[in-house]
């Protein structure tokens, strides 16, 4: 498959991993954070981590928008989806996050909800034009890559006087939890790899402020697992030249000013609320969006009457610290007791994307390992 | 018989029953037990070790390219059996048929039942209708029941898997699942990949005949894929796996479909395909045998087992680096995430 | 929330939509974020929608930094900063 195949050259991987051994200063520590989701899963499905040397580490950040997501808000979901008239639409990646009291998307709708699964916010439209009788409602989620679709489909439903349609709106925005995590962290981070494809939408300018401010260098990358080893490269190289800029790995999709069509969507439709609770970072100010009031027809949190009501997360889980950085998935005491992919506890664990789920389903047969395990080879 | 639609009197054991069987079930599955008219097949058992399997088939969509419900529900319980290295021999078919089911549908899949029997050297001997209200089930559900015979002192097992043994896959994977994904409206992809649903007891006999006590265990990876079942042998056998992510086949429009829904193929079901773990002397041997026979053309040595107290399955990605593979968590779900 | 997987426009369909291509397998979706999609392009598709348009030429670019940056003791000319 072309623009993908070449960036998993294993050959290249090794070698560019012996060029990372050698510039990696000896007794010097080096902490990198990938913020993205999408950059933790692919560096447990790579086992990327295995190609570098002991003192490059990988922390992984809060951009899962599955994570973050508090359960108050799946709660105001699952409420809405119960309601007779509605029908929910929901990425699929949203089905099995637990919410409180252990519910699910997934067990409302076997309960009778009619929720259902999209891969797009056009079927969601498609479905409010099929079915004039029901309330279709997106549950939107995600941080900028997914907010340009949400505004496209509300101004199509808008285009469209579709009078069943409205959005769920909880989407983020990155770099305000850059930040927050820069601001609140105990683990020291020493560089950012950027977010792939929030990158191609919001451009790498706005990573400038936070790497100047708090004197550490962001390397946008790619997705495939040779953007996140040359991206580390990139890294090891600022740090060991006291440098802290931006730079852009990703050259081949990212520029410096994004997608300005994408932009001006988002900026129509969509206004930063003035406080947001994020799961794990807590509230935090002009880091999420809601419909402007001229789409308020539209807000289903004006539609419906109803409040999200916070709720805390199980005492014992760990996805707040988890989140941060500060924790790693086996230091919580749930991981793989009571917490798994087919019973998880916490958001960390049930999004494919989440450091638990990313640990447990492809990382953690080195926790044995470390533990002293016997693990003979033939 | 005219066309239409099945409906309760079809399953109410009278003249309707009588003629469902005889103008769609009898002239498709077509062999002399059937034309006997009985409820019961009875026949001589040959000496030797008999090996029974039974298996309920309620895929949807019912129809899908590279096969149908029936052909599904025959290929499904032969390849029960072949994978205790039994040749088949006879099979029984149940059907649970939805008020309203149409009848062309219904002659449809009773003939690719038919087929698909005849071309694995099976006949359906024996068999039974039942028609449930409408909206009490899914157009059809079929139970399909195999008896077979074992060559004499062949014991495969789950868990007769031993650390040097090696591990061989009959060909690509992920084949079936994708087909029947790309039917969900909802996820809107074109494609011309087809099911590989087929009947395995072929090659399982060449297997069988080449490599004797040197097979340990056969197992296909359906429900769940190949990680569900290298997952089932290390725990059955109490070892560990290791397998190399670049000596697994996997065709490339699979490989692309499973990138545009976030799937790992690992995961995604087959229909025709097969996992043996043979003595290391034998490895080589046996799968030249496989690659020689039209099911196992792609047949490859993925890994091998290891001794693994935690019995986990590892894998060593085309990327160098290592990674667990897991069951799957809960349903399949695409991803956008 | 990141997948997202470069794929290549076979065909524009009018109304800002587009079939794609990968792998033989193809799919309808949203070009309604870019401007200017040329069949033959190569786009990322994210949820539906084609977010950004790839760059073959910082493509190729690409690549020779990383065989580059494989070589030990090279010094690798740096990609754009912001």
């Amino acid at each position: 498959m072309k623009h993908i195949d070449e960036y998993r050259d294993g050959a290249l991987a090794r070698a560019m991993a012996a060029v990372i051994a050698d510039e990696a200063q000896p007794g010097r520590a080096y902490r990198f954070m990938e913020f993205c989701g999408g950059h933790t899963h692919a560096i447990s499905r790579y086992g990327i981590e295995d190609l570098l040397p002991d003192n490059v580490r990988m922390i992984h950040g809060p951009g899962c928008p599955v994570c973050v997501l508090p359960i108050g808000r799946i709660d105001h979901a699952i409420r809405l989806a119960e309601r007779g008239e509605v029908t929910l639409c929901t990425y699929a990646d949203l089905m099995r996050v637990p919410a409180s009291a252990g519910h699910t998307l997934l067990k409302a709708k076997a309960a009778g909800a009619d929720i259902r699964m999209v891969y797009s916010t056009l079927d969601a439209i498609r479905i409010a034009e099929a079915e004039p009788g029901r309330q279709v409602v997106f549950f939107a989620i995600g941080f900028e890559t997914t907010t340009p679709p949400t505004a496209l489909a509300i101004r199509l439903a808008r285009r469209k006087r579709l009078a069943n349609f409205s959005v769920f709106c909880n989407h983020v925005l990155t770099p305000p939890a850059i930040r927050a995590v820069l601001d609140s962290t105990d683990v020291r981070i020493d560089g950012f790899v950027g977010p792939a494809h929030v990158s191609t939408v919001i451009g790498t300018d706005p990573y400038a402020a936070i790497a100047a401010a708090y004197r550490k260098p962001v390397v946008v990358a790619g997705f495939e697992p040779l953007d996140v080893v040359q991206a580390v490269l990139m890294l090891i190289r600022q740090i060991n030249a006291n440098r802290h800029e931006v730079q852009n790995q990703y050259i081949r999709a990212v520029t410096v000013e994004g997608n300005l069509i994408a932009q001006r969507e988002m900026a129509d439709i969509f206004e930063r609320r003035p406080w947001f609770e994020w799961r794990g970072l807590g509230e935090l100010a002009l880091s999420a969006l809601r419909l402007r009031p001229e789409y308020a027809d539209l807000d289903a949190e004006w539609r419906f009457d109803i409040e999200t009501v916070p709720a805390a997360d199980n005492p014992a889980c760990e996805c707040g610290a988890i989140l941060r950085g500060v924790k790693k998935p086996a230091e919580c005491k749930l991981f793989g007791t009571v917490c798994s992919p087919d019973m998880p506890m916490g958001s960390c664990m049930v999004s494919p994307e989440g450091a638990c789920a990313a640990h447990w389903t492809y990382g953690r047969f080195r926790d044995a390992a470390n533990a002293g395990a016997e693990s003979a080879l033939v | 018989m005219r066309d239409g639609r099945v409906d309760l009197s079809h399953g109410a054991g009278g003249r309707a029953t009588a003629q469902l069987i005889d103008e769609i079930f009898r002239p498709a599955f077509d062999n002399p037990f059937l034309d006997q008219g009985n409820d019961q097949a009875a026949f001589d058992v040959p000496g030797g070790r008999m090996v029974m399997s039974t298996d309920a088939y309620v895929i949807s969509p019912l129809f899908f390219p590279g096969g149908d419900i029936g052909s599904l529900a025959v290929h499904g319980t032969v390849n029960d059996l072949a994978m205790s290295g039994a040749q088949p021999l006879h099979l029984a078919a149940s059907c649970i048929i939805e008020e309203g089911f149409a009848l062309s549908d219904l002659r449809r899949i009773a003939d690719s039942m038919g087929r698909a029997a005849r071309d694995a050297g099976v006949a359906i001997i024996t068999g039974d209708t039942k028609v449930v209200e409408r909206g009490k089930g899914d157009g059809i559900f079929i139970t399909t029941t195999g008896i077979g015979i074992v060559p004499p002192g062949l014991e495969l097992s789950g868990d007769c898997a031993r650390p040097g043994d090696r591990i061989i896959l009959s060909g690509c994977i992920g084949d079936h699942g994708v087909a029947i994904m790309s039917l969900r409206s909802n996820l809107g992809f074109e494609t011309e990949i087809r099911s590989d649903s087929a009947a395995l007891h072929g090659l399982v006999a060449d297997m069988v005949r080449a490599a004797g006590s040197a097979l340990r265990l056969m197992r296909d990876p359906t429900r769940g894929g190949l990680a569900a079942t290298l997952n089932e042998i290390a725990q059955q056998s109490r070892v560990g796996i290791m397998i190399e992510e670049d000596a697994i086949p996997v065709r490339e429009d699979v490989a692309a479909a499973c990138e545009l829904l976030g799937l790992d193929p690992l995961t995604v079901a087959n229909e025709g395909k097969l996992i043996a773990v043979v003595a290391p002397d034998e490895a080589d041997h046996v799968l030249g045998v496989m690659q020689a026979h039209p099911n196992g053309r792609q047949a490859a040595l993925i890994g091998r087992i290891v001794a693994d107290d935690q019995r986990f399955v590892q894998m060593k990605t085309s990327f160098g680096g290592g990674r667990i593979v897991d069951w799957l968590a809960g349903e399949q779900l695409p991803r956008i995430c | 929330m990141c997948l997202a997987i470069p794929i290549r426009v076979e065909e524009l369909l009018g109304d800002d939509m587009a079939r794609v291509t990968l792998g033989g397998v193809s799919k309808i979706v949203s070009i309604a974020l870019l401007e200017d999609v040329r069949p033959g392009d190569y786009v990322l598709l994210h949820a539906g929608f084609a977010l950004t348009r790839l760059d073959p030429d910082e493509a190729v670019r690409t690549l020779a930094l990383m065989r580059e940056a494989a070589v030990p003791g090279m010094p690798v000319a740096e990609s754009v900063g912001a």
